[in-house]
């Protein structure tokens, strides 16, 4: 925002530009008209897409913790992976309307993100990261032993998925689609509340300044134990439409290769911008799906390399390249 | 005796065999201006982060008010009316002026919680925010980011984000720290006006300014009261020279 | 009752062989974390190719063993140095997330890498002739190698300790760990500490990856699979410290031999229970301060 200073600022015009930034910007528009033409333009990808707009729900979720509240989590696959398997064995055990199967998977996610985060951010630094860590590698664990219950390290199968309002969930993955782009769009309007709301706005400040906030009186565990279990229910939807659209749960759902993938998917959109999950997470999941079709060697050696230089050369991600493009433009002109 | 504003009996913490703070008794009455001196390392700050929840004394206590706050986290302290400054400024150098001080008056009155309604349409809370920068004289930067401003004027940034959560008592630590005299003034001009039922106490190295400002004065040793009364008294004390002096001598 | 001893001196002396590969590799983790604030998710990859180079050198050239291990920590070394200096650097007081994420990126290239040149599978280890077989201690016997790892373990943790607390270089390590721009302003020179602190600890990696190569089997993902372990090892003991590590890798080495033989279909289940219990008691490790 570039205010001429010669000009005298009043309450209202500042009032004003507070409200232009919560204000829907057209530009706002454009992946949603995206999500819809690919429908159209990739008929025969949808079930790929599904996935993909499933994630970026994953991504999102986890934006809210790591570039709001500045919580860097190495387990957010626990609350993907509990969402998964819960949605996966209401399915299994009878119950196999969807939407309800996602509230369910939400709450259970919702709770196990309460309890560990209770736990776990009330420390700081690596030994944050390292409990984050610990807990998701227990929950796998956990998962791995049970597997009378969770099918172990064969996965659960066996879930049958009712239609979702009418619809049944074909081979060609169309229902799965729009199921999942109904859910993001839904899960996206309450992210984006918050993130603009005064709440989302004192986030941003714990991650910018903790000890101010202290000073100021704002009560920062609670705060970020809050954002940590809406951000875990909203994984757990994630996980939920992944397990419902593929009708099976590995334990992959819970392992530390998820975790991992998600967050640089995330870095490469750019974290704490709200749409970096946008962008980083088809360009990721494209490219390992072009890449490690080819050599899963190539793969890991490619995103090793890109992180680095992401890290190195972009660390705003694409976002972040964007800005510095922009802000380049301008000083030319 | 009525209650004091801010008191502390005993305080004392030490870290490891650093005594950092020794015993100190401390009264800060209603409406008080007090200024809190000493050579560098006397534990000023130290005391500071003390009495305001930033660290846990080892003994003593402190009372807000008449109520004993020794246990109460930072957060809760501030609620009740106990509010700082930093010496190194601590702002959120990536906001705007604005957004700073609606963030401190949107936690006082309650609306910082609010995950429903965006932050722009929380206008009682911009509209004071803005009222108040408007006073300190630096409502014309309100929408620049905190890191763009000049270092004095961040300061006064500091002091906005202080009052717009109606402190009933303010540290002010170093306010004119750092700040180039020809700003320096400003500062001095808005401590002066500071509304009469706060309790005021500055940490200060300037003498002028302590003088200017403080209708008493404390003086703090290696962790410890040396002395403490008016201006005039401390001025003209004996060992407060000496502990100066002997500063001086040693530098 | 005799069994139950017998398992419980099974468990105590290979738990402590695994303890001991554990220290190596993470006390070099420890000290540069303590040092240099850095997040180093990396550091198992100097394990990794000092176990690749040594073995290499064992199988392939027949060259013996001293050589081949010093091999491989002199490569290590030499690699660390140009990593510190042109990547690690740029990253000092960045965001820990930068930092999480650009050595997550050299592990994975790690792990390619290994793929690449070596091949998917574990690399066989065959100790020297003079260190195989079984040894006799007290009452019992014991296979010699992990006898070896133990002996070497101790040894080195009372060099490191005498190195850090008796000489210049140690002491300019504890001083720059304990406040860094303090050990600027009296001269240090903390860029060449850094480096030389740096190589120093994937040295070491490199020395316990090829000596536990028999414990940890050196594969191209082995710095992504133990890393979990490093990391308890190093905050559970404490960043910068030389004994916290010590005493971390004997709760775990021994703690996780002990669950695998006892409750083997929990995993490493328990394991990570305690770890989390510890940290939550301790939050900066059993011997922490950084």
């Amino acid at each position: 925002m570039t205010v001429d200073v010669a000009t005298h600022l009043t309450a209202q015009s500042a009032m004003d530009a507070f409200a232009r930034r919560h204000r829907f910007h057209p530009g706002e528009a454009v992946p949603w008209i995206v999500a819809v033409a690919a429908y159209f333009v990739f008929p025969d990808y949808l079930a790929l897409g599904a996935q993909v707009l499933a994630t970026i729900l994953f991504g999102l979720s986890l934006d809210l913790i790591l570039g709001y509240a500045g919580i860097v989590t190495l387990g957010h696959a626990a609350c993907f992976g509990t969402g998964a398997y819960v949605a996966g064995l209401l399915a299994v055990h009878g119950w196999g309307e969807p939407i309800t199967g996602l509230f369910v998977a939400a709450l259970a996610a919702a709770f196990v993100g309460f309890v560990s985060g209770a736990v776990v951010l009330r420390t700081q630094g690596l030994t944050l990261l390292m409990l984050t860590l610990v807990v998701s590698t227990m929950l796998y664990e956990a998962a791995n032993k049970a597997n009378h219950i969770t099918g172990g390290a064969d996965g659960l199968s066996g879930m049958e998925v009712w239609p979702v309002l009418g619809f049944r969930f074909d081979l060609f993955g169309k229902t799965a689609y729009w199921y999942c782009l109904g859910a993001l769009f839904v899960c996206w309007l309450v992210a984006r509340c918050i993130v603009h709301s005064p709440f989302g706005r004192s986030l941003t400040g714990i991650r910018e300044n903790e000890r101010r906030m202290h000073a100021i009186g704002s009560p920062v565990f609670w705060r970020r134990l809050v954002i940590y279990t809406i951000s875990s229910a909203l994984a757990g939807v994630s996980g939920a439409l992944i397990s419902q659209t593929t009708a099976f749960v590995g334990l992959g759902v819970l392992s530390f290769d998820r975790s991992g993938a998600i967050l640089i998917m995330l870095i490469l959109g750019g974290v704490g911008r709200l749409y970096g999950a946008f962008i980083g997470v088809p360009l990721y999941m494209i490219l390992q799906d072009r890449f490690a079709a080819v050599d899963p060697v190539y793969w890991y050696f490619w995103i090793g390399l890109i992180l680095v230089l992401v890290v190195v050369f972009a660390p705003g991600g694409a976002f972040g390249l964007a800005d510095r493009l922009l802000r380049a433009r301008r000083r030319h002109r | 005796m009525s209650d004091a504003a801010l008191e502390t009996q005993a305080l004392s913490m030490s870290f490891g065999a650093l005594r950092v703070a020794n015993a100190i008794d401390f009264r800060l009455e209603p409406g008080a201006r007090h200024a809190l001196i000493g050579p560098n390392g006397a534990g000023k700050t130290t005391f500071v982060n003390l009495v305001t929840g930033a660290l846990q004394p080892s003994e003593g206590r402190i009372l807000l008010g008449g109520s004993d706050v020794t246990g109460l986290a930072q957060a809760h302290r501030v609620k009740r009316g106990l509010v700082r400054t930093f010496q190194i400024t601590a702002l959120f150098r990536g906001l705007s002026v604005l957004e700073n001080v609606t963030l401190a008056v949107g936690e006082r009155l309650g609306t910082a919680s609010d995950m429903l309604r965006p932050s722009g349409a929380r206008r009682a809370v911009i509209e004071e925010a803005f009222a108040l920068l408007d006073r300190l004289g630096i409502a014309d930067e309100a929408l620049r980011p905190v890191k763009e401003l000049a270092y004095g004027r961040q300061r006064l940034v500091e002091i906005a984000v202080a009052l717009g959560l109606k402190p009933k008592v303010l540290l002010l630590d170093e306010p004119a720290a750092g700040v180039p005299s020809a700003e320096s003034s400003t500062i001095i001009d808005v401590i002066e006006q500071l509304p009469a039922d706060i309790a005021v106490l500055i940490i200060e190295h300037d003498m002028d300014l302590v003088f200017r400002l403080a209708r008493r004065i404390t003086v703090l040793v290696q962790g410890a009261v040396l002395v403490e009364g008016p201006p005039a008294e401390i001025a003209a004390d004996a060992r407060v020279r000496q502990v100066y002096l002997g500063e001086r001598e040693h530098a | 009752m005799a069994e139950i001893v017998a398992a419980s001196v099974s468990i105590l002396f290979h738990g402590l062989a695994f303890a001991m590969v554990l220290y190596l590799v993470s006390v070099g983790l420890s000290v540069t974390m303590g040092l240099m604030g850095f997040v180093n998710l990396a550091h198992g990859v100097f394990a990794a190719l000092g176990g690749y180079i040594a073995t290499s050198m064992i199988a392939r050239l027949g060259v013996p063993f001293v050589p081949a291990v010093a091999a491989g920590v002199v490569v290590a070394m030499a690699l660390s140095v140009p990593l510190e200096r042109a990547l690690y650097r740029r990253l000092y007081g960045a965001d820990e997330l930068d930092q999480v994420l650009l050595t997550v990126g050299l592990v994975f290239m790690s792990v390619a890498a290994g793929k690449f040149f070596w091949g998917p599978l574990a690399q066989p280890f065959h100790p020297p002739a003079v260190l195989s077989g079984q040894i006799e201690l007290g009452w019992r016997e014991f296979p010699t190698y992990r006898s070896f790892l133990i002996a070497s373990g101790a040894v080195l943790v009372t060099v490191l300790w005498l190195g850090l607390e008796r000489t210049q270089f140690g002491a300019q390590i504890r001083a720059a760990v304990d406040n860094r721009r303090m050990a600027q302003s009296v001269g240090i020179n903390t860029s060449r500490l850094f480096t030389m602190t740096f190589a120093l600890g994937s040295g070491l990696a490199a020395l316990g990856g090829s000596l536990g190569a028999e414990i940890l089997a050196i594969e191209p993902a082995y710095a992504l699979e133990h890393l979990i372990y490093f990391l308890i090892v190093v905050s559970v003991g404490g960043l910068g410290s030389i004994k916290g590590p010590f005493f971390a890798a004997l709760l775990l080495g021994v703690a996780d031999t002990g669950f695998k033989y006892l409750l083997p279909e929990f995993g490493a289940f328990f394991i990570y229970a305690l770890t989390l219990v510890v940290l939550l008691w301790r939050p900066r490790g059993l011997f922490g301060y950084a």
